[in-house]
């Protein structure tokens, strides 16, 4: 088994984190993993994006230029990976952050509002993990269990207040992603 | 913290767990993407109130590389950080404690350059780490990691080859392998050494004066031209005693390979996917990954040369190990380059595709 990821969208949007705690979780089910952030002068409303690799195998290269799965969140990040998935790949794209849908025909294509599910949520930084809940209903890569765990082993423990938040946001992805 | 704990974090926060863990007395730098992680991991872990080490910011790279200069030369166990502009400014400093053979180890997270250049990640600072960078007839021992996990396990690594041999170490990073987070078991504790084992097995160092033995002076200079000669066929000898000893390198699929890639550090990886890909079409590449850069694996790949069809050196820059590769071989089989520059990382694909125009299909 191995996945290749791509998770993009505008800085300040948890793409960095949802990529860590989802190498975190696989971690700790024994496999390989690597992040790769896009890293500089990125700030919040600028591009941010990570290559998360998943592997039962030892991983050689960090840096790709295609994707078997892509989880994008904006307009830009759209027009960047779009044509570097895998035929036969994984699209996962937030309602709310593109104007243009995707348009290749050789990609299992998923829309998630997660921004709008936050809004209703009432907890706007639940949005990764909201994302991250369609991406696993969708490729289950990692138990969930194995996230909230990863979210304790991250989370300053003043933090942990939240883990019920998180997980409520998890099971909403689960449930609105919907497939084109 | 359960033994063997296995960790996910970035190079550059690998490097200073290490660091810590590895009896470390200072550490000396000043911020620069892509490695400012380093310094801000040591603030984070406050070793200054477990280990005693001493963490500082200093005011400069230069002030940065004197201050492991001087604390080198009362026997402790400094270290410094920076990217390649910094480093460029600590040359002097390097140059003095090659001179002076006073141990420390300095870390470049490489970014693209000339000059301030980009913050993206770089290997274009080869010529600079293996051929000394400063003035003088002079090398540092250079390690190149290719994972978080040889970014900690190398730092203890560089600091004993430094103290064995009196001369600095360098880790040669880049900001893929500072950026990037990997799993990393960090290596076992290892206290600070007391002020008698300095003392004992340091017994150059300028540990303060004492009456059974004439004062240590660390100096570089001589104005004796024949001392200075004296001097530097010394360090000629150590030089080419740590090339004799020291050279560490990697194979992958070599045994039965009639294409050869040299590439070290995250070129390495890239070049690893692209030999995967190669494979899966039959084609037989093996990589060599030389992981100390100075010493070079020079008689390794002199026998590759002598096996193979070609050598493609995969390097992110605009080609500077290509020259010892080709010392290397003597002109016994064509060796050509390809990489990518200012911060441009390439892909496994554009790898590949190289290997197959420059080496594969010419005649």
């Amino acid at each position: 088994m191995k996945e290749e990821i791509i998770i993009a969208g505008f800085g300040g949007q948890g793409v960095l984190s949802m990529g860590k705690i989802l190498a975190y979780a696989a971690l700790m089910e024994g496999k390989e993993v690597s992040w790769m952030p896009s890293y500089g002068p990125e700030q919040r409303g600028g591009t941010a994006n990570v290559t998360v690799i998943v592997s039962d195998e030892k991983i050689s290269s960090p840096i790709l230029s295609t994707f078997d799965t892509a989880v994008i969140l904006n307009q830009p990040s759209l027009e960047k990976f779009e044509s570097k998935i895998k035929p036969g790949g994984t699209l996962i794209y937030d309602g709310y952050g593109i104007s243009n849908p995707p348009t290749r025909k050789d990609l299992n294509i998923y829309r998630i509002d997660a921004m709008d599910a936050a809004a209703e949520l009432k907890n706007v930084k639940g949005f990764n993990m909201i994302v991250l809940g369609g991406l696993l209903k969708v490729r289950p890569l990692v138990k969930t269990e194995n996230i909230l765990q990863a979210l304790r082993k991250t989370l300053p423990e003043r933090h942990h207040n939240l883990i019920p938040m998180n997980e409520e946001a998890l099971q909403k992805g689960m449930e609105i992603i919907t497939k084109e | 913290m359960a033994k063997e704990e296995i960790l996910l974090m970035k190079g550059n926060e690998a490097i200073a767990h290490a660091a810590i863990r590895c009896g470390c007395d200072g550490y000396f730098g000043y911020p620069i993407t892509p490695q400012s992680e380093v310094l801000e991991t040591l603030a984070l872990e406050k070793p200054w109130e477990t280990t005693g080490m001493v963490v500082l910011q200093a005011e400069s790279e230069v002030a940065s590389i004197n201050m492991i200069y001087g604390a080198g030369s009362a026997g402790k166990r400094a270290m410094t950080s920076s990217s390649s502009p910094g480093v460029a400014l600590m040359q002097e400093g390097i140059a003095y404690m090659a001179g002076a053979e006073i141990p420390g180890l300095i870390v470049n997270v490489q970014r693209g350059g000339p000059g301030l250049g980009t913050i993206q990640p770089s290997q274009s600072d080869y010529f600079q780490a293996t051929r000394g960078g400063g003035n003088g007839d002079y090398n540092v021992i250079v390690l190149a990691p290719a994972s978080v996990q040889e970014m900690a396990d190398f730092v203890d690594v560089a600091f004993e080859l430094s103290f064995k041999y009196r001369n600095p170490a360098m880790i040669l990073s880049d900001g893929i392998i500072g950026q990037m987070m990997e799993k990393v078991i960090l290596p076992p504790f290892k206290p600070r050494r007391t002020e008698d084992e300095v003392v004992r097995e340091c017994p150059w160092a300028a540990t303060g004066r004492r009456k059974d033995r004439k004062p240590n002076i660390i100096t570089s200079l001589d104005l004796d031209s024949a001392n200075m000669e004296r001097t530097n066929l010394h360090l000629q000898e150590k030089y080419a005693e740590i090339r004799e000893k020291e050279v560490r390198y990697e194979t992958v699929m070599c045994e039965d390979a009639e294409y050869l890639m040299v590439a070290f550090g995250s070129a390495a990886r890239i070049a690893q996917k692209a030999l995967e890909i190669c494979r899966a079409e039959g084609i037989k590449v093996g990589l060599l990954r030389p992981i100390t850069l100075w010493p070079f694996p020079t008689k390794q790949i002199a026998e590759m040369g002598k096996r193979v069809k070609g050598i493609l050196s995969v390097e992110i820059n605009a080609g500077q190990m290509i020259d010892d590769i080709r010392l290397a071989t003597l002109g016994s089989t064509p060796v050509e380059h390809y990489g990518r520059m200012g911060g441009m990382v390439p892909s496994p694909e554009e790898i590949v595709a190289a290997l197959k125009e420059k080496i594969i299909n010419q005649k």
